[in-house]
């Protein structure tokens, strides 16, 4: 028999027994609602876990170090990495180098440092970090008031949240709910002015001075002032970051390259180092990919650095979620375990009814096959119907307790959260798996049908 | 034991060779089927007749291919029925046969078009074609007008006629009748089995029909074979009957 045809009969035949057909297909709705809310609650608390360290930007960044570099914190990617005395110095032709690495898109310095600036000539003691404008599409800067940078080398800020209302002397009492980004928008287009100490390389006739220890390099500190032009306010909390993003005030990459300003780690470098090129103490390498980070780790840690990523950090948290996702995905299954017998017992019950039927069928030409796929066509309808009632019920289940809960999370003066979610994926394999389950359940009844003698099955009135 | 034969051996519908079809019922051994040998022509109109239990309905059950001999063999149209498997014999009864029953056994979920169209199903027959057939086979039985109807809504006759377009849609070479008539009054009864005698007419049909009415026999059917115990007791050439198509054209 060709397939619509089998739809078809299958259909008019579930049609016959409605009221039956549909407390078997309810039974199996219900399976899948549960099996998807269950699932919806894990993925969706996953992906809040996870939105929090997404914020962060840093899930597609590695951060490299050079092991001459002391830190004592006794990391495990600190303890993994080469000698120091065998890494290399981490300067220009190193970042270049990684730059030219596969899968990397690009590699930049993190220039941070803490130092003054002023509104209205009112001094503010904060910690400035510099940033590409590829950090533009991070989600990071989602939400922000204002834009991004106009160019790399635009004298112009980003300012984090909380450092705007310290700027506007309004200053947060504990406990009390996190202002609006919009409410700081006041702030955009004022100028500040930053205080710096630059970095000035010494002239080559300095060098002439007969102090025979002198190793070769030097340099001149001098203060500088820079104004810059508030252009966007961000609502990154600056307590969930690391690197780069972990402060307060933010300029272009290029800008704070061209300022030279004083790195906390200059002294240190000009201690060791022979030379008056620039040494960064770190660098952020971005990859094209997140799940190719394992590999761009691996090729800069044989070149002799350190490397520290996200990833780390999610791997056991992942494993967790897996962990939860199996056990909620076996007890939303149980109940449909309990459906599938329905639909078996349904089955059985229709080929009882039908016993007649199934006898004039192959009577008048129908084979074994036709019967048994006539048997899984109906039983197939069922998971399917059953599972596209069951997705929708399950969605709207989590939309209630999500409602429900941010209902009660207002209450409490706390945030909303979106912590359950129904991808498309699981849309679709949770119907594909209650039409498995439901094909299985007909394997039984399927083939009891197809074995009916005809003879018996026509005598039987 | 006697042997039914046919006067043309190389024009043969149906041979049966010594064919058994024994069961168990308890403890006993029941002999539906019991060493019968007959042959039937192609295009001949031939009457099982026998008393309840006689076996004739058996006899029928194993020419239809629903079900199959202990021993001995059953050909018809050169195929060996036994030898067959589930599959083929389902193809066979698809293609070469078409039964009509004593209780119609129409699906009473359907109106008669589908009913009809049912077997055209199974053939894998476009939706479009099996419309028309289907169309055109109740026109046959002068049911055009009650097409939509379900089973349950019409009379005897009337369903008995569906039945009887349906065993017909797919052409087949043999159309086998178990006491058609059983539940109709003698009116609708004869209207059946003109219909039946005029398709053995016309299309060459060979018919064989399961009867208990002696006379009904008389008047239809060529030849006649007699059952009892399962076992071939008699055979009668019925030259009262009105003459088939096929000896028509032999004569």
């Amino acid at each position: 028999m060709k397939f619509p045809d089998l739809t078809e009969l299958a259909l008019r035949n579930l049609r016959e027994s409605a009221l039956r057909n549909s407390l078997t297909t309810i039974g199996i709705s219900v399976g899948v609602a549960s099996l998807v809310a269950m699932l919806s609650l894990g993925i969706g608390l996953q992906q809040l876990a996870s939105r929090r360290l997404v914020r962060s930007g840093l899930f597609d960044t590695v951060i490299v170090n050079s092991r001459r570099d002391l830190r004592g914190m006794g990391r495990a990617e600190e303890r993994e990495g080469p000698l120091p005395g065998d890494s290399r110095v981490l300067d220009e032709a190193a970042r270049t180098e990684i730059e030219h690495l596969p899968n990397v898109s690009e590699a930049y310095p993190d220039i941070r440092f803490t130092t003054e600036l002023r509104l209205d000539d009112k001094p503010h003691l904060t910690t400035i970090s510099a940033l590409p404008i590829s950090a533009k599409n991070n989600d990071a800067f989602e939400g922000m008031q204002g834009t991004f940078f106009t160019s790399e080398t635009a004298p112009e800020a980003v300012l984090q949240k909380s450092f705007a209302e310290e700027l506007l002397g309004k200053t947060p009492r504990l406990g009390a709910p996190e202002p609006d980004v919009a409410d700081l928008k006041p702030l955009l287009g004022k100028e500040l002015t930053m205080h710096y100490a630059q970095r000035v390389p010494t002239p080559s006739s300095s060098q002439n001075s007969s102090d025979a220890n002198v190793n070769g390099a030097s340099y001149s500190v001098v203060s500088r002032e820079q104004t810059l032009k508030i252009v966007g306010i961000s609502d990154l909390d600056p307590e969930s970051m690391r690197g780069p993003t972990r402060a307060k005030v933010f300029l272009p990459l290029k800008l704070a390259e061209s300022l030279h300003v004083m790195q906390a780690t200059d002294i240190r470098e000009i201690a060791t180092a022979a030379t008056d090129q620039a040494v960064y103490s770190s660098l952020s390498v971005r990859v094209k990919n997140p799940s190719q980070i394992q590999t761009v780790e691996d090729a800069i840690k044989k070149m002799g650095f350190s490397t520290f990523s996200i990833l780390d950090a999610t791997r056991s948290l992942r494993q967790f979620f897996a962990v939860l996702d199996l056990f909620l995905g076996i007890f939303g299954s149980l109940a449909l375990a309990v459906a599938s017998i329905g639909i078996v017992n349904t089955l059985v019950m229709a080929i009882l009814e039908r016993r007649r039927e199934i006898g004039i069928m192959k009577a008048i030409g129908a084979s074994d096959g036709d019967v048994r796929k006539l048997f899984f066509a109906e039983a197939g309808a069922m998971g399917v119907l059953g599972g596209i009632v069951g997705v929708v019920l399950g969605w709207s289940i989590g939309q209630v307790i999500n409602l429900g809960t941010n209902v009660y999370l207002r209450r409490q003066s706390l945030p909303p959260e979106h912590f359950w979610a129904v991808p498309w994926w699981l849309v679709g394999a949770a119907i594909v798996f209650a039409f498995i389950v439901s094909f299985l359940s007909g394997l039984y009844p399927a083939a009891r049908a197809a074995r009916l003698d005809p003879v018996q099955a026509l005598r039987y009135e | 034991m006697a042997t039914a034969s046919a006067s043309i051996p190389g024009n043969r519908a149906i041979r049966s060779d010594n064919l058994c079809r024994h069961y168990r019922m308890g403890e006993s051994l029941i002999r539906a089927v019991d060493g019968v040998s007959l042959e039937v022509r192609s295009g001949e109109f031939v009457a099982l007749l026998g008393s309840s239990g006689s076996g004739k309905s058996s006899m029928l059950n194993l020419i239809a291919g629903l079900d199959r001999p202990t021993s001995g063999s059953v050909i018809v149209q050169g195929r060996d029925l036994a030898k067959l498997s589930r599959e083929q014999l389902a193809k066979y009864r698809l293609h070469v046969v078409g039964m009509v029953f004593q209780s119609f056994n129409l699906i009473p979920s359907m109106t008669l078009a589908e009913n009809v169209e049912l077997p055209m199903r199974f053939a894998e027959v476009d939706r479009d074609r099996r419309q028309t057939l289907a169309r055109e086979a109740l026109e046959r039985v002068g049911l055009q007008a009650r097409m939509h109807h379900r089973p349950s809504e019409l009379s005897g006759g009337e369903q008995q006629r569906a039945a009887l377009a349906r065993a017909l849609i797919n052409r087949p070479q043999l159309l086998l009748a178990d006491e058609p008539t059983g539940n109709l009054d003698s009116h609708t009864g004869t209207e059946i089995m003109d219909m039946v005698r005029e398709f053995n007419r016309t299309l060459g049909m060979t018919v064989v029909m399961v009867t208990h009415e002696r006379g009904l026999a008389e008047r239809y059917a060529e030849r006649m074979i007699f059952l009892a115990d399962g076992k071939l007791v008699d055979e009668q050439i019925n030259n009262g009957a009105v003459h088939s198509a096929s000896r028509e054209g032999q004569a």
